[in-house]
C-alpha cells in the first residue's frame, strides 16, 4: 500500500515536472515569435521617431542637397495606391472565393482557379510590376498610380480569394440548410446568410493582403514610378511611402537616411491603424446586425 | 391551414445506395405524422424529398411523385416555391449566429425581400407567441444574438423562424433528440398545438414521442416503408411482424 502511493507521488511529480516544461517551451516560441515585431518597432521608434514632425506630414520631399522636407505626397499616394488595389483586389478576390467554395465546388473550373490562385501568391513581386508595366504602362504611354494600383490589387487578388474560400467552408453546412429550408434563393443565401457569418474571416484575409501590399516597393518601381511632387492625379506618377524610402535609404546624405528611417515608422503605424480601423468598424457593424 | 401530402412510388438515391424505394403514403393535413425507423432506414431522407431540400446534395437523385395540396412539387413548382410552403425543422437548432432572435426569425421573410416593418413586428410576435418562447424574449428580441439562448429555447426559436413564412405544412427531422427532457416536452406540447394548423411530419427515434405526438405513424426499414397506419394501431397491434420487432426493442 505504501509503495504504491510512493509510486504514485514519483508519477505525479514526474506529470507535473512534464507540464511545467510544456508550458515554459510554448511560452518561449510565443517570446520568439513577438519579439522581431518589437525589435524592429523599437529600432524603428528609436532611428525614425526623432526625425518626425509637422514638416514631414506636410511639405512634399525637398531638392536634393537641401535638409528639411517630408513626405506628405508620398503617404498621401500610398493612400491612393492601396484605395485603387483594395477597389480592384478586394471585390475580385472575394468573388472568386465565393465561387470556389459555393458554386464551382469539386468542378475543373474551380480546381483550375485554385492552382492559379496559389502560384500568383507565389509569383515574386517584381514580376507583378513587370505585367502591370506591360498591360498598363505600355498601352497608356507613361507610368501611373493607375498602373501601381492595379500591380498592387492583382497581388492582393489570391490571399483574399483563397482567405475568402477557406473562411466560408467552415460555415457549418446547417446554417446553409436554414437558409434554404426557408425558400431562400441560393444566391442569396450565399450573399446574406453565409458569406456573413463568415464576414470576420473574410476581412482578416482582406487586411492581411492589404498589410501585405502597403509595404511594396518592387511592383511600384516601374508602374507609379514614384514622384518628388504633389500628384493626385491618377494618370501621373505618384510618390508612394515604400518608394521615398527606398529612394532616401540610398542617398548620399544623412538627412535623408533619417528621414527614410521616419518613412518606414510611418508605414508601419499607418498600416497598424489602417488595419484596426477597419477590424473596429467591421466588429461594430456585426454587432449592429446582432442587434 | 395545412393541407394533405399524397406520396406515389417515390425513389430517392445517394450517389449508388438506393435510399428510398417505392415509398407511397398519404398523409392526412392538419395531423401530425410520425416516422419511426432505426437509423440509416430513409426516413429522414424521406421528409427531404418533401420540401426538396433531398436534391442540395449534388450526387442525389428522385422519381417518384409528392403532391402537397394541389402540386406536384417535382413536375409544378421550383424547389424555392416548394420551401416557402414546407417549413424545416432540423435536428440540431441552426440559428444564424449573426442575427438577432427578431432578425433570425424574420429571416425568411427578410431574405426574400419583405420589408414592412409594421408587419414584420407583428409576424415575429406572432410567430414567438406559437413557438411558446414569446415570454421569454420578448424584452431582448434585438438586442440579444439567436445563438446566445438555450439549446431548447434555440430549437423553439428554429420553429418559430419557420413559422414565420407561413408554411402549410411543417417537416420535423428528429427535432428534439438534441435537447434535455425539460426542451423535449415543451417542443411536443408545441407540436401538439401546432397541429390544428399545419400538417406535420415529424421524424423520431424516441417511439414514446411518437405515440404522445402523432395520430399516424408510419414504419420505415432498409428503405421501405413497412407499415402505415394509426399511431394506437402501430403500438398495439401491428399487422407486420417487422414492425412488431421493433417496437417492442428487439432491434434497432
Amino acid at each position: 500500500m505504501r509503495a504504491r502511493i510512493q509510486e504514485n507521488r514519483t508519477r505525479n511529480s514526474i506529470r507535473a515536472f512534464t507540464d511545467h516544461l510544456a508550458t515554459a517551451l510554448a511560452i518561449l516560441a510565443t517570446v520568439l515569435v513577438v519579439a522581431p515585431l518589437i525589435v524592429i518597432f523599437v529600432y524603428l521608434l528609436y532611428k525614425g521617431a526623432s526625425s518626425l514632425n509637422v514638416a514631414f506630414f506636410t511639405q512634399i520631399p525637398k531638392p536634393e542637397g537641401e535638409t528639411g522636407g517630408g513626405m506628405a505626397n508620398a503617404i498621401v499616394g500610398s493612400g491612393m495606391l492601396l484605395a485603387i488595389a483594395s477597389l480592384l483586389g478586394i471585390p475580385i478576390g472575394i468573388g472568386g472565393g465565393i465561387y470556389l467554395a459555393e458554386f464551382g465546388r469539386g468542378t475543373r473550373l474551380a480546381n483550375a482557379i485554385r492552382f492559379t490562385a496559389d502560384v500568383l501568391n507565389g509569383v515574386p513581386s517584381i514580376v507583378m510590376g513587370i505585367a502591370a508595366y506591360s498591360l498598363v504602362v505600355v498601352p497608356m504611354h507613361h507610368y501611373s498610380a493607375l498602373a501601381g494600383g492595379v500591380a498592387l490589387g492583382i497581388m492582393m487578388i489570391p490571399t483574399v480569394t483563397r482567405t475568402t474560400e477557406e473562411m466560408l467552408l467552415m460555415v457549418p453546412h446547417s446554417i446553409r440548410e436554414a437558409a434554404l429550408g426557408l425558400g431562400v434563393p441560393n444566391w442569396r443565401s450565399v450573399l446574406s446568410i453565409t458569406l456573413k457569418t463568415a464576414s470576420p474571416g473574410v476581412i482578416t484575409g482582406c487586411m492581411l493582403a492589404f498589410a501585405r501590399v502597403a509595404g511594396e516597393t518592387a511592383p511600384l518601381l516601374f508602374t507609379a514610378l514614384g514622384n518628388q511632387f504633389w500628384s493626385v492625379n491618377l494618370n501621373r506618377e505618384i510618390a508612394a511611402l515604400p518608394l521615398q524610402i527606398y529612394i532616401y535609404a540610398q542617398s548620399p546624405y544623412d538627412d535623408q537616411h533619417r528621414l527614410a528611417w521616419a518613412g518606414a515608422l510611418v508605414l508601419i503605424v499607418l498600416i497598424v491603424l489602417a488595419v484596426s480601423l477597419v477590424r473596429y468598424v467591421a466588429s461594430r457593424g456585426i454587432l449592429k446586425g446582432a442587434s | 391551414m395545412g393541407v394533405g401530402i399524397e406520396v406515389t412510388n417515390l425513389n430517392a438515391w445517394y450517389g449508388a445506395n438506393h435510399t428510398l424505394q417505392d415509398i407511397n403514403l398519404p398523409i392526412p393535413a392538419n395531423h401530425a405524422t410520425a416516422l419511426i425507423g432505426p437509423s440509416g432506414c430513409g426516413k429522414s431522407t424521406f421528409v427531404r424529398c418533401l420540401n426538396r431540400m433531398h436534391e442540395t446534395n449534388p450526387i442525389a437523385k428522385v422519381t417518384g411523385s409528392v403532391r402537397i395540396g394541389e402540386t406536384d412539387i417535382y413536375a409544378d413548382a421550383s424547389p424555392v416555391e416548394v420551401r416557402r410552403r414546407v417549413g424545416m425543422v432540423f435536428q440540431r437548432p441552426n440559428p444564424f449566429p449573426t442575427m438577432s432572435i427578431y432578425d433570425n426569425v424574420a429571416s425568411g421573410l427578410k431574405l426574400n425581400g419583405f420589408s414592412n416593418r409594421r408587419a414584420l413586428d407583428e409576424i415575429v410576435e406572432r410567430s414567438l407567441k406559437h413557438a411558446a418562447l414569446w415570454d421569454e424574449v420578448k424584452d431582448d428580441l434585438k438586442k440579444k444574438s439567436g445563438a446566445s439562448l438555450s439549446g431548447g429555447q434555440q430549437q423553439r426559436m428554429c420553429i418559430a423562424r419557420a413559422l414565420a413564412v407561413d408554411p402549410e405544412v411543417l417537416l420535423m427531422d428528429e427535432p428534439a433528440s438534441a435537447l434535455d427532457p425539460v426542451s423535449t416536452s415543451k417542443i411536443e406540447d408545441l407540436i401538439f398545438q401546432l397541429k390544428s394548423q399545419y400538417t406535420i411530419v415529424i421524424v423520431t427515434h424516441n417511439m414514446q414521442q411518437a405515440a404522445r405526438v402523432a395520430e399516424k405513424t408510419g414504419f420505415f426499414l432498409n428503405g421501405r416503408m413497412v407499415e402505415f397506419d394509426s399511431t394506437h394501431k402501430i403500438f398495439t397491434n401491428p399487422s407486420d411482424k417487422r414492425t412488431e420487432d421493433y417496437i417492442t426493442g428487439r432491434f434497432g
